[in-house]
């Protein structure tokens, strides 16, 4: 910095290097100021502490859950909360605490890989979509517009139950769902963008055009793209535990979260934890995640940029 | 204008017909079919082959698939929807009943949710920062992230269970016990209508927001207006585009809200309908419930879509 003034300083005259001192102020450091704006709302802050607790418990779940997720204790069925089962057991004697300890695996794999996948084929389609314009453009946006007309329960319902296998197949009739999403998100962005002088300017130096999109493109397209995939963390996630809830998504023994309410709904009167706690984590979950996302979402977009920093 | 109306139905009937051949095939790829559930469930008697491709037969399982489709949606434009594979009754009668059940939970909640969201989300934006905007961004997240079925749990224990004032489930039409079908709706209305809500007070109050830093609000405060005025005439007329926009978008959550509550309140509805025929591969009744369930909320959006240009004027339609 020191050395630049020095420079300046023999140069330019006075009055010119007033305007290069402006010129020549530290660049705002990225990192500090996204650090800054995301952790100004203290619910956000929550959040993120919340997603942090979630992966440990997912990864730690072996040393953290007291009893193995699918050990049944046959002597033990039902047993009241307290005691050596923190929440009580479940109908088959397995230890409920256990099970949702367990639990936080599944939904983490299901809600992780459903938005990789829709993210994925979501961001391919609407980056050809929205660059080739003309007749592709209009067909396959009307595509999308169809099929977010469906009510997505009903789309998730059959092909869950077509796939039949579990934790795949409840992926990827979710991620069917939300893949149109992505589409839109990214044909926008793409057309908006295409609008820049320096796609013009790498157009003009004769740049392909997968190369403009790849290098220019997308990058521009990542920070909405990560708010929408927070964001969608949370609905995957409720998508799974619908599905699973109706006996249409992750079977048991498996220890997801929505079947275990189902099973425990049953026993209502009497163990209410069976069905009630379970739910209550996918709420934790999914409120974690939405935080995250909104506070990613006053970080990252640059409509917003300054105004919460 | 007519030629948009036009348009957009054509369109809409080209979503139908897309989702119910999708269906189709789609059930027709499901693991295990209904044939072998019924010689299943008749194992007293000794079945052959014979048997079983004379179910077939019976039930048209034994042409190619275009054939069958073509034959079933002539059928079905005809009001004929066929009979349950399992349990033999006939498809259309049991329907309209469930439909009945659906539309009026379903309508109600959205009508609670069209008034209620928006008006919370006023509130909350008005009365930015003190208690009651507080608590509304609460409620509004718990709305949001709380599972449908877990609320409904939670109801059915604390008002069913614990306090036994609500009936704990079932559903009455309320022309054949309105005070019973009133106490049977409270509860799952009030879940289904939740999550609409709690997306609608969020979107009005950020869109009031906005609307209330604009400079004509501004001026018409200068002007000397009284606070009803400003309100209600230059900031609800402005900020209410995006939430009615979210409208459609409402349509489909309580369909899916419908489906899971039926389930949790064991409500003879069109999702529970098609949930159990879903678990018991009944072709026919998946195919029936899932069209008539994507007619409902194709149509509906489309007159919510052709609303706009009645509330927004500035709305072209090209």
């Amino acid at each position: 910095m020191t050395d630049t003034r020095d420079a300046a300083d023999r140069l330019f005259h006075p009055a010119e290097v007033e305007v290069l001192d402006e010129e020549l102020l530290p660049p705002v450091n990225e990192f500090k100021r996204f650090v800054k704006v995301f952790f100004k709302r203290k619910i956000v802050l929550v959040g993120f502490v919340l997603v942090v607790i979630i992966l440990l418990v997912a990864a730690l779940a072996d040393v953290i859950a007291p009893f193995s997720p699918y050990e049944q204790d046959l002597y033990n069925v039902l047993a009241a909360p307290g005691g050596a089962h923190l929440l009580g057991t479940d109908a088959l004697g397995r230890d409920l605490f256990s099970r949702i300890i367990h639990g936080t695996r599944v939904a983490l794999a299901v809600g992780v890989s459903t938005v990789l996948v829709s993210a994925a084929i979501g961001t391919l389609i609407g980056l050809i979509a929205g660059y080739a314009e003309g007749a592709l453009q209009t067909v396959v946006m009307r595509l999308t517009d169809a099929m977010m007309a469906i009510p997505s329960l009903i789309l998730q319902i059959i092909i869950a139950n077509v796939l039949k296998s579990g934790v795949p197949g409840v992926v990827l009739a979710v991620a069917i769902t939300l893949f149109p999403g992505y589409i839109r998100l990214i044909n926008g962005q793409v057309l908006s963008l295409k609008q820049n002088d320096y796609v013009l300017a790498a157009r003009s130096m004769g740049a392909a055009k997968a190369r403009i999109v790849l290098e220019h493109i997308l990058p521009n397209c990542l920070s909405p793209l990560i708010v929408q995939m927070t964001m969608m963390m949370g609905v995957a996630i409720m998508a799974e535990a619908g599905l699973s809830f109706l006996g249409l998504g992750i079977l048991p023994p498996t220890a997801a979260w929505g079947s275990m309410a189902y099973d425990g709904y049953r026993y209502l009167m009497m163990r209410p934890l069976l069905s009630l706690a379970p739910g209550f984590a996918i709420m934790i979950l999914v409120f974690s995640f939405n935080m995250v996302g909104d506070g990613l979402r006053d970080a990252l977009d640059p409509k917003l940029r300054g105004s919460l920093g | 204008m007519a030629s948009y109306i036009i348009r957009r139905i054509i369109y809409a009937f080209i979503i139908i017909i897309l989702v119910s051949l999708a269906v189709f095939l789609l059930v027709r790829m499901l693991p295990g079919d209904p044939i072998e559930m019924i010689v299943a469930q008749n194992t007293l008697a000794d079945f052959g082959p014979e048997y079983y491709e004379q179910l077939e037969r019976e039930y048209g399982l034994d042409r190619p698939v275009p054939v069958q489709y073509a034959d079933w949606f002539i059928k079905v434009l005809r009001g004929d929807f066929g009979k349950s594979i399992l349990h033999n009754y006939d498809i259309g009668k049991d329907m309209r009943s469930r439909l009945t059940v659906t539309l009026m939970l379903g309508l109600t909640a959205f009508v609670i949710s069209f008034i209620a969201g928006p008006l919370l989300g006023i509130i909350s934006a008005i009365r930015r920062g003190k208690m009651i905007d507080g608590v509304v961004t609460v409620l509004a997240n718990v709305g949001i992230t709380a599972p449908t079925f877990w609320v409904g749990i939670l109801l059915i224990f604390l008002f069913g269970v614990k306090l036994g004032i609500l009936p704990l489930y079932g559903y009455t039409l309320p022309w054949k016990d309105f005070g019973l079908s009133i106490r049977q709706s409270i509860m799952p209305v009030f879940v289904i209508a939740l999550g609409p809500i709690a997306s609608s007070a969020r979107q009005t109050r950020s869109s009031v927001i906005e609307v209330l830093g604009e400079d004509y609000i501004r001026t018409a405060w200068a002007k000397g207006l009284k606070e009803k005025a400003v309100i209600f005439r230059h900031v609800l007329k402005n900020s209410m585009m995006p939430v009615v926009t979210l409208q459609g978008t409402m349509l489909r959550l309580i369909v899916g809200g419908s489906v899971i509550v039926e389930t949790v309140f064991v409500i003879p509805g069109l999702g529970k309908m098609m949930v159990d025929a879903m678990l018991s591969n009944d072709y026919p009744v998946i195919q029936a419930a899932t069209l008539v369930m994507t007619f409902v909320v194709v149509i509906s959006s489309l007159v919510v879509d052709l609303l706009y240009g009645w509330i927004d004027p500035r709305i072209q339609y090209e």
